[in-house]
């Protein structure tokens, strides 16, 4: 045990008399949380919509009206054709444009129908149809009220079933509850990760791994000593971020928070491990880099941040089983957000511990003291 | 030499692929003796080394190192030996003292003990003044005698010495042959490999490593007679001109 | 010319004997275009849904059986009782429960039946989707009792540009690229200057006939051969295996390209007069570059929903402009005539960049 301990007073000197180092563990990923929160977000607003209005009628400015009313989008006006109004979108100075034709009033009034045109650019294929959803329900709401000046408002077809929606566990929408927990999960990873798998070869590179090799240090008490550090500071960090996180964003916090921090703990011993196995099997820092990174992409693409699992095809979600990202950021939404008990996330756990153990013989196995 | 024998090889032999990088050594250490393991770069000496401290795994022949087996008790050996490699091997973000703590900590010294070694450690090297000093700003001479003496930390009866002098100045590498005799003085065995020439002769008895093979192997003395020569200098280069193996 | 040349030469060797590294930067971006390309959705399906059917009535199957019709949802429990509906999100089972309350034939009938959509909102825009194609599915279900012919009065025709099959691919390749060049130009070339300093070797080079200008030069030209490769790579795999369009001049691509790289490189050369170690150039590259890159430059979010103060600071990430430029010539075959502010922007950022990181690195030269 005391082997042990003189290792980890010997890593934490190293790290805590590293200035450069310092602000870079602790400060630049809460710093990147507190901004990036802002950043990761699929929500629409600020959609700039070009109206063609050829009628300009009072009938074709009220439905523009209602856009320009609706906190969604930008409107402008271009009083030249279709076709500037198309080049507008090839060079990228709107992202919709909405054609309103002559006779659109006339129309209306004699026909009881007027068709428009929406031209959108849909390089973002998620944003295009999030911007024709919203634009059709500003479309549809205008619809009403046309029905209700044509016809009166005992007119409007009332639907046989009422639909009642109701948004369980985040009432006002705020995707920062679901980004935060989130991306702090990620955020810790990434430190925990790209720390651990560059320290053991680090020493490979400057040489004082062979005088720890010839020293009677067993191989799982160098293992220990090594992922110990990187163990506190992550929790540290994500400790931190978590009270960031309540204070500036006042994410809710239902469940039990040391439910949360045993899983974290049992987590970061996967993460960690895969580092320090990167790092036995690494000649240099740069490929332990760039191994790592290769992992750190696979999982965080595979993990559910930003995209939902349940979105993914089969395949890639048999991928997800074999991504211990994927239950962390699962975990954590479960446990702050809705308050998930032990029993509600123990496949999770079960799964977890299965890696650790895998993970940890293996770095304690492909730590080679001699050739 | 009378004393007993510490470092016993008996055709130690280490392949890689197809090449022979040591090929069946035989030799005998006593107690108290200083061996020079002599030989030109990629004779050998290094992987010779490392079979004998555990680093690395023989191919065939047989060793003892303190009485232990290098095939399964490696990791006795290393409790019994202190060892100084090539490249420098304290850490430069430490201190002294820290640098001194971690490695006698790692090598299990009861912490009282580690306190009064440290202490007559620290004043043999005149370092009083720079026990929390970073090494990085220490003068290479200091660090090396440093390195030498926290190897020395849990008072090994052996101690293997890879090239220690390497890119010091004259009069640091005269104080530290003084520390090695002062280590033999008091019964330790010292192994080490050197290419200074002038260094063999400081050696009880040495030996000359030529394309894996233990080309030669007494007291420096005899070795001159043998080869009917003035110095090891010449020695060696009679020897390694038929060196096929070169870096 | 010669040292020069025997330098490049060096600075290849070690890139090509590193056989591990170039591995992972030609196997990263094949494997981000096949994970964005086919794993990573922003379409919501088969998304799992619970029913609380409290009524069991003809009526009721009827619409349970129409919701389950298409592949939208997939059933996964039938509840018992409204305290189940906590249960089965806390163990994240369903993202939404259908709850129809007793009568509901009877109701129905008189006009005045009702369907809560519970949705578990955790994940707001899944939530809002999910709702959404249910809300839709119970009005198409409830038109097939009416009799009424409703004509649309508003009809709306949409055209999606660019993309008509919204394609998530077409959207990221151009991302990746960037990504890619950056992470090669600027995290390697830091990294790779810190590696030199940290084993005493950048000395050597320092000493050497070879003046500073020519050491970073040196540096600069494998790694800018480097990432054109992998570049033209992604592009060439973007291009056969998921038929992006190539609209544009592949001159005008290249031209816009090598500015990017000289940008990056700049900014990995800044870089490594801050570093001392690769650890801290790779944590400084990971912070200060990366991750601003891939979230702020329009790559996976898009920046124009951000809130104005990220909006105006997503300005000076030159990732962003370099996006908008690559989507404008490949997807829409934009030209210089209507790219030309962003190329401004480039070339601003290069010249004051690689200004900037020549005189520090001269400065540590004194």
């Amino acid at each position: 045990m005391r082997t042990v301990l003189v290792l980890l007073r010997k890593e934490f000197l190293q790290i805590f008399r590293n200035k450069a180092m310092l602000p870079i563990i602790f400060v630049a990923p809460l710093a990147q949380l507190l901004i990036l929160v802002h950043a990761a977000d699929f929500e629409v607003r600020n959609v700039r919509l070009l109206v063609s209005d050829m009628d300009r009628s009072t009938a074709s400015r009220a439905l523009a009206e209602r856009f320009n009313a609706s906190d969604r989008f930008h409107v402008s006006f271009t009083a030249q054709g279709f076709d500037a109004g198309m080049h507008a979108l090839d060079a990228g100075a709107t992202d919709a444009l909405l054609r309103i034709p002559v006779h659109f009033e006339q129309d209306l009034g004699r026909k009881g129908s007027a068709p428009l045109m929406l031209d959108l650019n849909g390089v973002d294929g998620q944003y295009a149809s999030l911007v024709l959803l919203y634009s059709r329900q500003i479309i549809a709401n205008e619809q009403v009220h046309v029905i209700q000046r044509m016809h009166g408002s005992a007119n409007v077809p009332r639907p046989p079933v009422e639909v009642i929606p109701r948004y369980w566990y985040n009432l006002r929408m705020n995707y920062k509850n679901l980004m935060v927990p989130g991306l702090l999960v990620v955020l810790v990873t990434l430190v925990g990760m790209f720390l651990s798998s560059m320290n053991i070869v680090r020493e490979k590179e400057i040489g004082t791994i062979e005088q720890i090799n010839v020293a009677p240090i067993k191989k799982w008490q160098f293992i220990l000593g090594k992922l110990l550090p990187f163990w506190f500071i992550s929790l540290f960090l994500l400790a931190a971020g978590l009270v960031l996180g309540k204070l500036i964003f006042d994410i809710p916090i239902e469940g039990s928070v040391p439910l949360l921090f045993a899983f974290a703990a049992v987590y970061l011993w996967v993460m960690l491990g895969l580092g320090l196995f990167i790092s036995t099997v690494s000649d240099t820092q740069q490929q332990s880099m760039f191994l790592s990174w290769f992992f750190l992409v696979i999982f965080i693409l595979l993990s559910g941040l930003f995209t939902p699992i349940d979105n993914m095809p089969h395949w890639a979600q048999v991928i997800t089983w074999f991504n211990p990202v994927s239950y962390f950021v699962d975990v954590v939404r479960l446990v702050l957000l809705k308050g998930s008990s032990f029993t509600d996330i123990a496949g999770h756990f079960a799964a977890i511990a299965a890696f650790a153990v895998a993970v940890n013989a293996g770095a304690v196995l492909n730590y080679r003291k001699r050739a | 030499m009378t004393g007993a024998i510490t470092i016993h090889a008996k055709a130690l032999t280490k392949r890689f692929g197809a090449f022979t990088a040591v090929d069946a050594i035989d030799l005998d250490v006593h107690a108290g003796e200083i061996f020079g393991f002599l030989g030109a770069n990629g004779a050998g000496k290094t992987t010779a080394m490392k079979m004998l401290i555990g680093l690395l795994m023989p191919t065939a022949g047989e060793a003892r190192v303190a009485g232990y087996d290098v095939y399964t008790q490696s990791e006795a050996i290393k409790r019994s030996i202190g060892y100084m490699g090539q490249r420098f091997s304290l850490y430069n973000d430490l201190t002294v003292l820290e640098n001194i703590q971690f490695y006698g900590g790692v090598y299990g010294v009861p912490p009282a003990e580690l306190k009064r070694r440290t202490d007559s450690l620290v004043h043999d090297l005149g370092l009083k003044e720079h026990v929390n000093t970073r090494l990085q700003s220490l003068p290479l001479g200091w660090k090396q005698k440093l390195a030498f003496s926290v190897a020395m930390i849990h008072e090994p009866k052996i101690i293997f010495l890879d090239e220690p002098t390497g890119g010091v100045d004259l009069i640091t590498r005269r104080q530290f042959w003084e520390l090695i005799y002062a280590a033999s003085a008091k019964g330790v065995t010292v192994f080490v490999t050197t290419h200074y020439m002038d260094e063999a002769e400081y050696c009880h008895r040495a030996s000359i490593m030529v394309d894996g093979v233990m080309a030669a192997c007494d007291t420096p003395a005899a070795l001159k007679e043998q080869f009917k020569v003035k110095t090891m200098d010449e020695v060696f280069y009679q020897l390694a001109r038929s060196a096929q193996r070169a870096e | 010319m010669k040292t020069f040349r025997a330098f490049i030469h060096k600075e290849f060797l070690h890139i090509l004997r590193d056989r591990r590294t170039l591995l992972v930067l030609f196997g990263m971006p094949v494997l981000q275009i096949v994970l964005f390309g086919y794993a990573i959705n922003t379409e919501v399906k088969e998304a799992n849904v619970a029913v609380l059917d409290q009524s069991r009535d003809e009526r009721s199957v009827s619409l349970v059986n129409a919701l389950f019709s298409a592949n939208w949802f997939r059933p996964v429990e039938t509840l018992k009782s409204p305290a189940d509906i906590d249960r089965v999100f806390k163990a994240g089972k369903a993202k939404m429960v259908v709850e129809i309350g007793p009568d509901f034939a009877k109701r129905f009938a008189e006009g005045r039946a009702q369907i809560a959509l519970i949705a578990d909102a955790s994940d707001p825009n899944t939530a809002k989707v999910v709702t959404g194609y249910a809300a839709q599915m119970i009005a198409q279900w409830s038109r097939r009792f009416s009799t009424e012919h409703t004509v649309e009065v508003l009809p709306v025709e949409y055209r999606m540009h660019y993309n008509p099959e919204m394609k998530s691919v077409f959207l990221f390749v151009p991302g990746v690229i960037t990504v890619i060049l950056m992470l090669v130009s600027a995290m390697l070339t830091s990294i790779s200057i810190a590696r030199e300093k940290e084993h005493g070797t950048m000395e050597v080079m320092l000493v050497s006939p070879l003046r500073p200008g020519m050491i970073v030069l040196g540096k600069a030209v494998p790694y800018l051969v480097l990432s054109l490769l992998n570049a033209a790579f992604v592009l060439v795999i973007g291009l056969l295996l998921f038929g992006v369009p190539m609209n544009g001049s592949y001159l005008l691509l290249l031209l816009e390209g090598l500015l990017f790289i000289l940008t990056s490189l700049s900014l990995g050369l800044l870089f490594s007069t801050i570093a001392k170690t690769q650890q801290e150039a790779l944590m400084l590259s990971l912070f200060v570059l990366m991750m601003p890159t891939i979230l702020l430059s329009g790559f996976i979010f898009p920046t124009s929903s951000m809130p104005w103060a990220l909006r105006a600071f997503s300005n000076i990430i030159p990732a962003k402009h370099f996006i908008i430029i690559l989507r404008g010539i490949m997807l829409k075959g934009n030209g210089v005539a209507v790219l030309w502010p962003q190329t401004l922007v480039l070339a601003g950022m290069c010249t004051v960049l690689l200004g900037i990181s020549i005189k520090k690195f001269n400065v540590r030269l004194q």
